[in-house]
């Protein structure tokens, strides 16, 4: 440091840095020794750090430290005591049939913490967050259900998924009438008209007489005569409020057309079947269980 | 670390001596970096060394007293009359008792605390800073045992200059020993706050007590250790921020202890029988930079590292009184009242300032409504959330649903029952998960100092639906009471 040209605040007699804003001067103030003491411990932390703890990468691998510490070990042997902690009310979820699980508040509260979180790693993606639903995806909130909304359908439902990879999955295939030619356009039309009249909404009445036969051929050996639908074939109610691919002419055209199915997985045995019992639970007290 | 002040050797007045003490923050002494200079603050009598010790004797019997205090709440809450239960997220104070709902009471407190030390500073000054700061309460305490052990500033000098020997190394131990001692009380006493302390202490004892509490004792040691009796005015100057707050809280009007330089300069050392007239009274004898625990010199002005705790005032008045001048050379004054004098006029103070004003508003404002607040604090309360996802629910038959989580609270110490009901439109059927289909109103069990959730279902059947939203009203009444809690929310169906 040259001591030449050292710039000297007249009022506290202490030297600038020589930075000047608006005529507003910086102090040089110094700083604290010990305060320099701490940066160079920092630094000593550091290295004493790298020889202890996973620190460095190599070509093949990284440097594991004297302590060789690995935070995914940390994080397995933290789960490992969790299951180990909750073993005994898993146990009993195991044990218990849906009903006594609803009956019984704490294995309640332990069900629907542990289905809710299940709930929110598997089923949101498509289900939504709060199992509201979406396009070809059911809403979980309703009384709607395609295959049944009692605890164990739900429970069976989800083991075995829809249209999956299970050999007992529940299996249902809507035609695509108009795709492959089964019926010509104009029948679609009408038919079209005819299930908008099932859901107790104004339809063309012409339209609807036309249809009366091509449901009664086509339609009603799963969704009923009266268009009710039915459970066991996983066929939708056509008189209700709720459609599954939407409630537009225009949608319900695109569903004869095509005859859309969506997939839902198979969840047995990628879940275990406490944790499934548990899921049952928790979208059965949705709002829609039966 | 060499010293460029030249010090004059004179005496400064028949009687009195002069102190070699050298400001630790003079200019002259200034490098890159600075090593701490040592203070080995003198011992002084005065009206402000009484003062600090009785706010020390308070602070500190407040500090380890208060957790010992019982207050008898019924057999649904603890007795301890100042407890921060965290486990059960409930903070007690005397008669008061807060929940996490009610967290804004202590944003209120804070409030207080903050706008009281600012009013506090645009009339005083650094109060705070100079009496009640644990720092200050502390170092003070650290400071005297020092004393007690090693004597007083010159005595330490001395034997910080000594070579190590046997009694210099006993003097040494002890007073790190007791320092450790009160270090290790004070971290003792802070756990007592967040736990039933005759339990806890009793744990302690038997080794039992949880690694948290150790390890709270362990670093509160260490701060108090390090803090209080190594760093001392380091904390001070560099480490805390209020300091620099200060700057915008004091004006030219806010007393500060101040050299009324209008009375002392010009300064210099004064002959028995030498006359008073054309100098000022200040005999240039150092000893308010000898007492001064900061290290700095009072008669440089206002500054950063004082802490305005009047030791210099005592020093000072002692001298003052020997060399037959009048006390308060260096008093509680304000910048302003120098000036006033040295231009012949008379000083004053101005405590009534917009600032002060504002600051008084605010306080006595936020005061009232904590007061309010606490005064018309019901002993039952209703929080309505209501479900956002899905917002709503259309059902088969076109009717719609709305979900809301009820938490009913029940603040008193004994089990009661609660008559739920809800108004404001025409549901087809309530639905409680665990209950099932319910008729308004609901009986309810809520146990004492508890929360109950509840998932309220509501189903309004389609030709009732308006589109949007319609107000749906909830409300929770103690049986047999005519308190009640009413909460409005809405219930949702979306454009139709």
């Amino acid at each position: 440091m040259s001591d030449t040209k050292k710039d000297i605040d007249s009022h506290s007699g202490t030297e600038t840095t020589g930075h000047e804003w608006d005529g507003i001067k910086e102090l040089n103030t110094p700083l604290p020794r010990w305060w320099l003491g701490i940066f160079y411990a920092c630094i000593a932390w550091a290295v004493g750090y790298w020889i202890l703890m996973p620190a460095w990468p190599t070509l093949h691998g990284y440097t594991h430290g004297l302590l060789d510490h690995s935070q995914r070990d940390e994080v397995m042997a933290n789960v490992a005591a969790l299951q180990h902690a909750r073993a005994a009310k898993e146990h009993a979820l195991a044990g218990a049939t849906l009903e006594q699980i609803q009956s019984n508040p704490d294995l309640l509260q332990f069900a629907m913490a542990e289905g809710k979180t299940t709930f929110a790693d598997n089923c949101a993606p498509c289900h939504g967050s709060g199992g509201q639903g979406a396009h070809g995806y059911p809403n979980l909130n309703d009384d709607v259900w395609i295959w049944g909304g009692k605890l164990e359908d739900i429970q069976h439902t989800i083991t075995v998924g829809v249209r999956s990879t299970s050999p007992d999955t529940r299996q249902s295939q809507m035609p695509a009438f108009g795709r492959d030619g089964m019926l010509k356009d104009g029948q679609i039309d009408d038919l079209t008209e005819y299930v908008v009249h099932l859901s107790g909404r104004p339809a063309n009445a012409r339209a609807v007489q036309r249809a009366a036969k091509l449901f009664a051929d086509n339609c009603a050996a799963c969704h009923g005569a009266a268009g009710k639908g039915d459970r066991s074939a996983g066929a939708p109610n056509l008189t209700d409020n709720d459609w599954l691919y939407g409630p537009a002419r225009a949608d319900i055209r695109d569903q004869i057309w095509n005859g859309h199915g969506g997939v839902m997985p198979t969840w047995g045995g990628r879940l275990s079947p406490e944790t499934i019992k548990a899921l049952a639970v928790y979208v059965h007290s949705l709002g829609g269980g039966e | 670390m060499s010293i460029h002040t030249v010090i004059d050797r004179r005496q400064p007045a028949e009687g009195v001596e002069r102190s070699d003490a050298v400001a630790s923050n003079s200019a002259a002494n200034r490098k890159f970096y600075k090593a701490r200079v040592p203070i080995h603050p003198k011992t002084v009598h005065g009206t402000y060394r009484r003062l600090k010790w009785i706010v020390m004797a308070v602070t500190l019997a407040i500090y380890y007293l208060v957790p010992w205090i019982r207050w008898e709440r019924g057999s649904s809450a603890p007795n301890q009359a100042v407890l921060v239960d965290l486990a059960h997220e409930r903070f007690y104070f005397f008669f008061i008792e807060i929940w996490p709902q009610e967290v804004y009471y202590i944003t209120g407190l804070l409030i207080l605390s903050a706008v009281g030390l600012f009013l506090v500073t645009a009339l005083f000054g650094r109060l705070w800073c100079g009496y009640a700061c644990p720092q200050t309460v502390w170092t003070d305490l650290f400071i005297q045992v020092e004393r007690w052990i090693e004597g007083d500033r010159g005595a330490r000098i001395r034997l910080a200059a000594e070579p190590w020997s046997a009694a210099k190394a006993a003097k040494r131990i002890s007073k790190h020993a007791i320092w450790l001692l009160i270090a290790v009380a004070t971290g003792g006493a802070w756990i007592f706050y967040f736990a039933d302390a005759p339990t806890l202490a009793r744990e302690l004892m038997h080794g039992q007590a949880a690694f948290a509490a150790y390890g709270a004792i362990a670093l509160l040691t260490f701060t108090t250790y390090t803090l209080g009796g190594l760093m001392r005015e380091q904390v001070c100057t560099f480490m805390c921020p209020w300091p620099r707050i200060q700057g915008a809280m004091i004006d030219n009007e806010a007393l500060s202890v101040t050299y009324r330089a209008d009375r002392g300069e010009p300064r210099g050392p004064h002959k028995k029988g030498e006359s008073w007239q054309g100098r000022g009274a200040c005999i240039d004898c150092n000893q308010c930079v000898a007492a001064c625990p900061m290290g700095i010199d009072i008669r440089d002005g206002v500054q950063l590292e004082c802490i305005n705790c009047g030791l210099c005032i005592d020093a000072c008045d002692d001298v003052m009184a020997r060399i037959g001048q009048a006390p308060r050379l260096i008093a509680y004054d304000t910048d302003a009242n120098v000036r006033r004098r040295q231009r012949g006029g008379k000083g004053r103070f101005r405590f009534v300032r917009p600032r002060t004003v504002l600051y008084a508003g605010v306080m006595v404002v936020v005061a009232a409504a904590m007061a309010l607040g606490l005064s018309t604090r019901r002993s039952v309360d209703l929080d309505v959330l209501r479900d956002r996802n899905p917002d709503f629910v259309t059902l088969a038959d076109g009717s719609v649903r709305n979900g809301y989580t009820l938490k009913l609270m029940n603040r008193s110490d004994e089990t009661r029952k609660f008559l739920l009901s809800i108004s404001g439109l025409v549901p087809r059927g309530i639905n409680v998960i665990g209950l099932g289909k319910v008729t308004p109103p609901v009986v309810l069990d809520v146990e004492a100092n508890k929360v109950r959730e509840l998932r309220v279902l509501v189903t309004v059947a389609a030709q009732n639906v308006k589109s949007g939203s319609q107000p749906i009203v909830f409300t929770l009444q103690p049986a047999g009471t005519a308190e009640e809690r009413v909460v409005p929310t809405v219930f949702a169906a979306g454009e139709r």
